[in-house]
């Protein structure tokens, strides 16, 4: 996804003759305010009953994807887990049919089979959406060993929690990525928790990229405080795995603001602890320089009143849109069941 | 008799015996700290401690290996699925070092393990996270497997499967953990391997033996409500063996009602629905009157949608179809 396409979606009034540079952060942090709002939304739909199944936010987190998307080129690929929301929006998938695949309709992403865990957009660049623990990891791989079979320069992005980093399909995979030298780089969203479960629990080691010159993997690793350190560290990466079919694993140490999902009340953490990552939210930080940048108040609220009646279409869109088929549940079981 | 929900009849179980037995000890994602992902631990790690209530990082091959390997030092893990959709990741250790030791050793090393853990559909999770697992663990030799719909049933049939020296695989069900009902103040123990009579025949209209288990009992008792008042008489047999099999209370139904419906989540082709046909089929020939019929899963990946995966899934009006069809009734 390039900028430009990702910029479609983009809600921001039209630029009033401001340098680039305050064009771009005004983009990314629109990208990251989308995120946040569609999140928000969803989250109320899904107390008012109308989305079901497993919901896992994004909020927090949405300068990684958005970092991403802005500096992916045309052809490379992301693969994620089940929190896989913020990546559709910042690749640039419609809002109502991200909206509309957690209301389990028939304009959804995938017209209503996957729900939230399980978001697909291949043409955007988003190759997934995977909901059982470490299993997209060698998937990933195998994009990137595509790449270099077919020397066609796309390189894969591959997402993953800390809480994956422990289980045999990523060590599998990062294994054969190193050894065979893929174009792919793995980025670890740390946010401290898979579901109640610190790290400290799950792993010997608190640095996870101790592990990457095992898998003679280059490494990155740091806290995602700004999107635009975020973009430039891993498009280091990213340009290291393309041109010299160098694989990466980066660390980055984030933070989700909401439970692990919407059913978990997220006890484990302190209120201390939420409000001091809170505090260092990235969004925010993007919005102060903005301000610093000379953007008015009222540019920015004009930013946010536009996202807001996006994500109020978003959902108009996915309660009024019909439910699938019932002959659909029969399609795509094989290539023959159309 | 106390009104227990089905996660306290297992927390119940799992507390007794961990306080009867010291080798026995409890191991999975979220077990400890958190109580559970689904409660059914809840309490057991403040009452019992790390060493014994063992939080895991997300490694189920490596976690149901450790209780693999642990076991046959002579210590009696119960290891927790948070669904039993993970334990896909485990299967290797299930079905070549579980399954296999105990023979391939020629008897030196037996296996006294529980793997646990909720199994079939929930509500809108999708393919990967909705699917019933008995076809896969029925379908190799080596372990029991024993799944429970009731809370007597499933306090139990768990201590039972604590104290058994094979490999039991223990399916529950996440949308069934709240299910009520009455558990006996003093210890019992219910044997593997004997189905139970949850609905009796009235002995008025036509016979039909209803064979089912887990999440197929509400289906099937709600069904056979809908029926009675067309003169269909229901026999509800759950099963909660299924490996190894409770012939002859299946057989014995038969042979009253000489027709047969199975209900239960889980896919069609193969697996536990497709043997206990057969078992009537070579067992009970002349004994039927109509072919036997399954109502579940139907065969493919669970849709998210709602409409769509209600259409999926056995359901009373399914089943009633099916009664009536066995019974020549149809409308
Ligand atoms: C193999 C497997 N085991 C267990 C689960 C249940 N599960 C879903 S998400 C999760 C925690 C994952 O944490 P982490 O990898 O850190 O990612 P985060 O949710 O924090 O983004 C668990 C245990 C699963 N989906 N797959």
């Amino acid at each position: 996804m390039s900028r430009d396409t990702a910029r479609k979606t983009d809600t921001s009034p039209p630029s009033s003759g401001a340098g680039p540079d305050l064009d771009h952060l005004r983009h990314l942090y629109t990208q990251m305010l989308r995120i946040r709002r569609f999140e928000e939304a969803a989250a109320r739909a899904y107390t008012q009953g109308k989305i079901s199944g497993f919901l896992h936010l994004y909020i927090g987190q949405e300068a990684i994807a958005v970092a991403t998307a802005d500096l992916m080129e045309p052809g490379d690929r992301v693969v994620t887990t089940y929190r896989d929301h913020g990546f559709a929006i910042a690749l640039g998938c419609d809002s109502g049919a991200c909206m509309a695949e957690l209301f389990g309709k028939a304009t959804g992403l995938v017209g209503g089979v996957g729900g939230s865990m399980h978001f697909f957009a291949k043409d955007k660049g988003l190759w997934g959406g995977y909901a059982i623990v470490g299993s997209h990891v060698p998937v990933a791989a195998g994009h990137a060993f595509a790449s270099k079979y077919n020397q066609d320069g796309r390189v894969t992005l591959c997402f993953l929690g800390e809480g994956a980093m422990h289980i045999g399909a990523t060590a599998e995979g990062m294994n054969l990525a190193g050894l065979w030298r893929l174009p792919i780089v793995f980025v670890i969203e740390n946010n401290m928790y898979a579901m109640g479960t610190p790290l400290s629990r799950q792993s010997p080691v608190d640095d996870l990229t101790s592990r990457a010159p095992g898998w003679a993997l280059a490494s990155d690793r740091f806290v995602v405080n700004d999107v635009l350190e975020t973009r430039t560290r891993l498009a280091e990466a990213v340009a290291h795995a393309r041109n010299e079919n160098r694989p990466a694993l980066v660390e980055l140490l984030t933070y989700r603001f909401r439970g692990h999902s919407m059913s978990d009340p997220g006890k484990y953490r302190t209120k201390d602890e939420v409000d001091e990552w809170r505090s260092r939210d990235p969004l925010h930080r993007s919005e102060q320089q903005l301000r610093d940048a000379g953007i008015t108040e009222d540019a920015l609220t004009a930013i946010d009143d536009g996202i807001i009646a996006e994500m109020d279409a978003a959902t108009a869109f996915a309660d009024e849109s019909p439910l699938p088929e019932p002959a659909h549940r029969f399609r795509h079981n094989l290539i023959e069941d159309v | 008799m106390a009104t227990l929900q089905i996660r306290e009849a297992l927390r119940a179980a799992i507390d007794e015996e961990m306080a009867r037995d010291e080798r026995v000890f409890v191991m999975g994602e979220e077990v400890g700290h958190y109580d559970g992902a689904y409660k059914v631990t809840e309490g057991l790690l403040k009452k019992y401690g790390e060493r014994r209530v063992v939080d895991t990082p997300i490694a189920e091959a490596g976690f149901a290996g450790i209780g693999i390997g642990a076991a046959m030092c002579g210590l009696r893990p119960i290891i927790e699925f948070m669904t039993f959709n993970f334990s896909a990741v485990a299967f290797d250790q299930i079905l070549n070092n579980a399954a296999k030791l105990h023979q391939l050793t020629a008897g030196q090393f037996t296996l006294p393990m529980v793997f646990r853990g909720p199994n079939g559909a929930a509500h809108m999770l999708s393919s990967t996270h909705s699917q019933a697992f008995e076809s896969f663990y029925c379908g190799f030799p080596g372990v029991k497997v024993v799944s429970v719909a009731t809370p007597y049933d499933a306090k139990g049939l768990l201590k039972t499967a604590i104290r058994d020296d094979n490999p039991i695989i223990f399916f529950e069900s996440e949308i069934m953990y709240a299910n009520r009902g009455e558990v006996p103040d003093e210890e019992y123990l219910i044997p593997i391997g004997k189905a139970d009579i949850k609905r009796p025949l009235t002995g008025t209209g036509i016979g039909v033996t209803v064979i089912t288990w887990g999440q197929g009992l509400s289906v099937a008792l709600a069904a056979a409500e809908l029926a009675a008042p067309e003169g269909l008489d229901c026999e509800v047999i759950d099963l909660r063996s299924l490996r190894p099999l409770d012939d002859e209370a299946v057989l014995a139904s038969v042979r009253k009602t000489n027709r047969v419906v199975l209900v239960y989540h889980g896919w069609p082709y193969g697996g536990t629905g497709a043997e206990v046909s057969d078992r009537i089929q070579r067992l009970a020939f002349d004994h039927l009157d109509a072919p036997v019929l399954r109502v579940c899963y139907e065969d493919v990946n669970m849709p998210y949608a709602e409409n769509l995966e209600q259409l999926v899934l056995p359901s009373p009006a399914k089943a009633l179809e099916a009664f009536r069809e066995v019974a020549y009734r149809k409308v």
